[in-house]
């Protein structure tokens, strides 16, 4: 029999991680689910993201998410950079299948190996006022951080969310998945389109980064686990889809949870990657896919 | 009288340089850098008979090596069964996840394929991890066993069977690519439906190569635990593995089968090199800087270097 407060419980912690996740997922959402770019190295700069709101946080005491805010500028330059050489080297020759995904894979590489050689393999935390701390309602304790965390991710949804729907940049990023050619005939540029979109992308796991960490303690190859949790996600909702990614997310996010309290944490890993197989081998459109 | 191929009279002065080697080397840490270089090789031929041949992209070699691993340590553990079981059986195991990974083919295609194939990994490296009976997650040991044959040491003979191994698949590799198969299968690789649509049987080929590739993989896995006596499934699903095996081709180029012995006999002396002088971990940097770097600059590898050079010709 499972106890029901050991199962609300799970619940809810599912809920609030799956809010996180999709904050995780979100940037991939635009590179993968949009421009169909797959960024295996996305996990990475949400690592990447994580080691510099330590580096603020342990050198001035700024709060994680403030320093997550603040680095936003530089990695969507750096994402920027990043699409221009993919742009060059793979997309422009028609290249970007096998080389392409090969450039994410050795960069996600790239980046794993130098974290760990610039600062090891410990692990690293942050520090905040509100970190230990949790509010309880009823028989449901609800520790801030995993609070906090959910609440930025939906507020960094929401916003993604609406800037794609509502502005014109955000739209022209849209037309791009959808009808490359009409729109350059509307005189837009595609690439310059997807420049901004890639470098919005990688922005947006400055901050996703900051919330791991205040998750929990991090090291450089956590990354890893996150590629199954983020492509399973993007694959489950469907291509492009952000309030389906949500869904997903949080799917993802109460399954995961669910099978780490009632089997064990060392079975969690195989939950995303096995609905990524599954998704994959049954419905690969997805659940609320574009096809 | 037919003309013997150059390709087997090679083949028989490397098998004799190894005897040669085995017999007149003592010191056994040449062995070890040169089994380490042969299992790369053998890792690095095999993703290519996918790969390379038809541009289906494999993420998760390290699942297919260390099922192939932990293969030869269940059933060392179970029966006791001699190398040459041992290793039939990892391929054996390997190669019918390869044909179901060929299966997988029929509705992924290209990134999604790849994706699966990394997921695939971790779900095996997961139910390694909670499988008890060959020391889940705090490893197993391995006792080598007593003999080994004529040679001095049992180094010295997992080094002749890698060679071996090494060997066969090159020779497999080159008969895949060479022959009206590997026409088929480059086909594939340009444009898969323009091929099924000039009557190339895609998904026999498709399915032929996926399981050739996981035997090749299986194999290189299954003499490892002996090699370095206990695995952990971090060691033996490491993603070095997986990177290794995609650099190497790439590096040496992937359309043709001698780019991969290329790649892996460089690159893999290199990182012994590498290991040796400076540190492992900058080793480890290096084949990520190395492979983004060619297949940002030479996207056809060393093979297509040289054949721009020379201008065509192999």
């Amino acid at each position: 029999m499972i106890s029901a407060d050991l199962f609300s419980n799970a619940v809810v912690s599912g809920i609030l991680l799956g809010g996180f996740y999709a904050a995780v997922a979100v940037g991939l959402a635009i590179t993968f689910g949009q421009l169909d770019i797959v960024n295996i190295a996305h996990p990475a700069f949400v690592i990447v993201g994580s080691y510099t709101a330590w580096i603020i946080n342990t050198r001035t005491g700024l709060d994680p998410v403030l320093a997550g805010i603040l680095v936003t500028p530089i990695f969507f330059l750096v994402g920027v950079a990043i699409y221009r050489i993919y742009y060059a080297a793979f997309e422009r020759t028609g290249q970007e299948s096998l080389s392409g995904l090969a450039f994410f894979f050795g960069l996600m590489f790239i980046i794993e190996v130098t974290l760990i050689l610039v600062y090891g393999v410990d692990y690293r935390l942050v520090n905040a006022a509100y970190i230990g701390e949790s509010i309880d309602i009823g028989f449901v304790g609800i520790p801030y951080r995993m609070l906090v965390p959910f609440i930025v991710a939906v507020l960094l949804t929401g916003g993604v969310y609406l800037y794609l729907s509502r502005t014109f940049t955000g739209r022209a990023i849209l037309a791009v998945a959808q009808d490359r050619l009409a729109l350059q005939l509307m005189g837009a540029d595609p690439v310059r389109v997807k420049q901004f979109a890639f470098g919005l992308a990688i922005a947006t796991t400055a901050i996703a980064g900051s919330l791991l960490i205040i998750i929990g303690p991090v090291e450089p190859s956590v990354g890893r686990l996150y590629i199954g949790r983020v492509f399973a996600i993007v694959v489950l909702a469907g291509m492009g889809s952000i309030p389906g990614m949500v869904v997903a997310a949080l799917i993802i996010g109460v399954v995961e949870t669910m099978v780490g309290t009632f089997m064990g944490p060392s079975w969690s890993p195989a939950v995303s990657f096995g609905v990524l197989l599954l998704t994959l081998a049954v419905r690969p459109a997805g659940l609320f896919g574009r096809q | 009288m037919k003309k013997i191929s150059p390709f087997w009279i090679v083949v028989v002065a490397v098998i004799i340089a190894g005897l040669v080697f085995t017999s007149t080397v003592k010191n056994e840490y040449y062995f070890n850098a040169a089994y380490v270089v042969l299992q790369a090789l053998l890792m690095a031929v095999a993703w290519n008979v996918l790969g390379g041949f038809t541009g289906y992209v494999n993420f998760g070699s390290a699942g297919f090596f260390a099922v192939g691993a932990y293969t030869a340590i269940a059933l060392d553990k179970a029966f006791g069964l001699p190398l040459p079981l041992l290793i039939l059986a990892s391929g054996t195991v390997c190669g019918l996840i390869g044909l179901a990974l060929g299966y997988l083919t029929l509705r992924l295609k290209g990134v999604y394929f790849a994706i699966a194939t990394l997921a695939m990994a971790i779900v095996f490296e997961t139910l390694v991890v909670n499988w008890a009976y060959v020391g889940g997650a705090k490893g197993a040991y391995i006792l080598t066993p007593d003999s080994h044959l004529w040679f001095d040491s049992y180094i010295q003979m997992l080094f002749m069977v890698m060679l071996l191994l090494a060997l066969a698949a090159i020779a497999v590799s080159r008969y895949l690519n060479s022959s009206r198969l590997g026409r088929g299968l480059a086909a594939i690789r340009d444009d898969e439906v323009a091929a099924e649509c000039a009557g190339v049987p895609t998904l026999r080929l498709k399915l032929i190569s996926a399981t050739v590739m996981g035997v090749m993989m299986g194999v290189a896995g299954a003499p490892y635990p002996f090699f370095v006596t206990f695995v952990d499934p971090v060691s033996a699903f490491n993603l070095f593995i997986a990177v290794n095996s995609i650099a190497m081709p790439m590096i040496g180029g992937t359309a043709h089968w001698i780019g991969p012995v290329i790649g892996a006999l460089l690159v893999g002396s290199l990182q012994e090199i590498i290991t040796v002088t400076v540190s492992s971990e900058l080793n480890i940097l290096f084949v990520g800087l190395m492979l983004v770097g060619f297949i940002t600059l030479a996207p056809q590898g060393i093979v297509g270097l040289v054949r721009k050079f020379r201008g065509r010709k192999p």
